[in-house]
């Protein structure tokens, strides 16, 4: 295998099984450094398992993945120090403080004593936790945790980091800091690769995406190109005066088309993912005399996405590994 | 000329604050790696951090060790030696051993515990020491272990027991007893790693050091029993911990005992040590 330097991750042939169940099953990747690449997919695709392997938590039953060249079996130990990994299960201990982990992870990462500390400091300002410093991780909310997670992840600035679904059971004011925190890392240069059940994510963030079903990527490109391969996107208006939907319905027809009219009885939604003919249907509305009260352009769902790539819709497989939280008592 | 627009600009809904978080990310070099022991001292650390923030976990090193030291004094003492005194002289070594032994158990309970959090998958993925983890917590646990022994010491002299070597002959006795627990420790943590719950661990590290602790000469000498138990006694590990311990609190220890004690110590971690390791890195 020859090493591209311009690659981050490169990944051929991935397979991993758990028992019978064939999790990963011949993942191939090429990600750009300096790039957020997407990995999208329900429950179960098969993402969560690829981060293990490419983190060097668990060995690829075959194929071979490089990480800056470093082979992840062969030369874990510089992929280690290269890399940073932020868990579905929030990687930081929930027994301890806010502070104490950020220290943990600075010594254990080689800084002396008076830096981890002052590292720790630095971050918990810049992420917002300094209140909290002293308060047992157990006791932070889902955004706090996240956002120390992340901040562990980075106490070492990493060159490549793993998010494995981020924002999942975030409320939207966190996970927008969320997003913004990737983007700061991005913009100082670090790779990312995430893990994401959400296309408006994957949309937000990332360059290239990579579609996960059953172990296997099943569409690759950039948003643009993948959102346009779907297609239907939705543009939802709702009316002050329900009286107007057979007027509104006759214009949306005449510009976009495929209208369904929704059991409100102010609101249709026509088919459409492109925001410049989504524009020109408000204003053909407005034209037409029709009184909008709101009206928004909703990108296809991950439902939608996988409907339009396999036939079918996002199937959740129960696990794709045995889940380290859940203990099975011997009967 | 064109007019500037009015527009303001949408605050950031955050309590991160983006250049902040910039510029943290921007501010760090990559340290050199930290050395194996230091690794493993870190980790001790957290051990610390743990019972400091959780003290009541201390319940069962000093408590129990109380209860087992009156219990068998008191209900035994008459029966085996005529007198609780002459009784206490025997068993208070032995229970010091008994005690710090049953310990090492909850050490295996402990790392089981942790498999089921997250933060093992960032250690795991750290570049350091592979051992440093287990090694860390092991010695965290040890502090555990003095403290369980002292508690045992003190109880005795209390009660009246007076070894003959005074502190120092006590220090070396519950000095032995601890290193022979760091090597027993990585028996359980290997079974901790091995089980599926923190309760299987529990069950089987007890069914495994109740007999070797109570069929030993911690409660009775051995010559009183049938032929057959009294071979396995004089060969089990623990009576040898337990006769070098009187030795060494009497201040005639025999050199024998300790070399063996120690060698076993040795052995134990020598074989469960990498085994526990490798376990843990396979996750």
């Amino acid at each position: 295998m020859t090493t591209n330097s311009a690659l981050a991750i490169e990944a051929t042939g991935l397979v991993k099984a758990f028992g019978d169940t064939l999790a990963v099953d011949g993942i191939d990747l090429a990600v750009r450094r300096g790039s957020v690449y997407g990995m999208l997919g329900p429950n179960g695709a098969g993402k969560t398992t690829t981060i293990r392997m490419l983190a060097t938590l668990i060995r690829p039953d075959a194929g071979t993945a490089l990480v800056f060249g470093h082979d992840i079996v062969k030369a874990s130990d510089e992929v280690r120090a290269a890399v940073s990994l932020t868990g579905q299960l929030a990687s930081v201990d929930e027994d301890l403080t806010g502070r104490e982990n950020l220290i943990l992870i600075g010594r254990l990462l080689g800084l002396k004593r008076q830096a981890a500390k002052a590292r720790a400091t630095e971050l918990l300002e810049a992420f917002g936790l300094s209140e909290a410093e002293s308060k047992l991780v157990k006791n932070y909310s889902g955004g706090m945790r996240r956002r120390l997670d992340i901040a562990a992840s980075i106490v070492v600035t990493p060159e490549l980091m793993f998010l494995d679904e981020p924002t999942t059971g975030l409320d939207p004011r966190s996970r927008n800091q969320v997003w913004g925190i990737i983007r700061a890392l991005v913009a100082g240069g670090t790779t990312i690769l995430l893990c994401t059940q959400y296309l408006e994510e994957a949309d937000q963030l990332a360059d290239g995406i990579a579609v996960i079903d059953h172990g296997r990527v099943i569409a690759e490109g950039t948003p643009t190109q993948l959102k346009a391969s779907v297609g239907s996107g939705a543009l939802r208006v709702r009316l002050l005066d329900p009286e107007q939907r057979p007027l509104a319905e006759q214009v949306l027809d005449r510009e976009l088309g495929d209208i369904i009219l929704e059991p409100d009885p102010a609101a249709l939604s026509a088919s459409c993912s492109d925001a410049d003919r989504a524009a020109g249907a408000v204003a053909e509305l407005a034209r037409s005399g029709v009184r909008i009260a709101n009206f928004s352009l909703s990108q296809p769902s991950l439902d939608e996405v996988f409907l339009a790539l396999t036939g079918h819709p996002a199937e959740e497989v129960p696990s794709e590994e045995p889940d380290p939280t859940e203990e099975e008592q011997p009967a | 000329m064109s007019q500037t627009p009015t527009t303001k600009r949408a605050p950031a809904a955050t309590d991160a604050d983006e250049t902040a978080v910039r510029k943290a990310i921007a501010s760090t070099t990559r340290p050199p790696r930290p050395n194996a022991l230091s690794t493993a001292l870190t980790f001790g650390w957290r051990g610390m951090l743990k019972i400091k923030h959780v003290p009541e976990q201390l319940l069962d090193v000093t408590i129990t060790p109380v209860m087992f030291v009156l219990m068998f004094t008191y209900l035994f003492g008459g029966a085996v030696a005529g007198s609780t005194g002459a009784y206490l002289d025997y068993i208070l070594p032995g229970i010091l051993v008994m005690s710090v032994l049953f310990v090492t158990v909850y050490s295996g309970v402990a790392l089981n515990t942790d498999l089921t959090k997250g933060v093992v998958d960032r250690f795991r993925s750290l570049p350091i020491w592979r051992s440093a983890p287990l090694v860390g917590s092991i010695l965290g646990d040890s502090v555990r272990y003095v403290l369980a022994g002292t508690v045992i010491i003190v109880v005795g002299v209390i009660l009246g027991y007076r070894p003959e070597a005074g502190v120092p002959g006590a220090v070396l006795a519950l000095g032995l007893v601890v290193v022979f627990a760091f090597g027993l420790s990585w028996v359980f943590t290997t079974l901790g790693l091995l089980l599926r719950s923190p309760n299987a661990v529990m069950n089987a590290g007890f069914m495994g050091i109740f007999p070797v602790t109570f069929l030993s000469n911690v409660f009775v000498e051995p010559n009183t029993l049938p032929p057959i138990l009294e071979g396995f006694v004089n060969v089990n590990p623990v009576s040898t911990l337990a006769t070098a311990s009187r030795g060494l609190m009497e201040g005639n220890a025999d050199a024998g005992d300790i070399v063996t004690v120690l060698a076993v110590a040795a052995a134990l971690t020598l074989v469960f040590a990498p085994l526990t390791t490798r376990l843990y890195q396979r996750g």
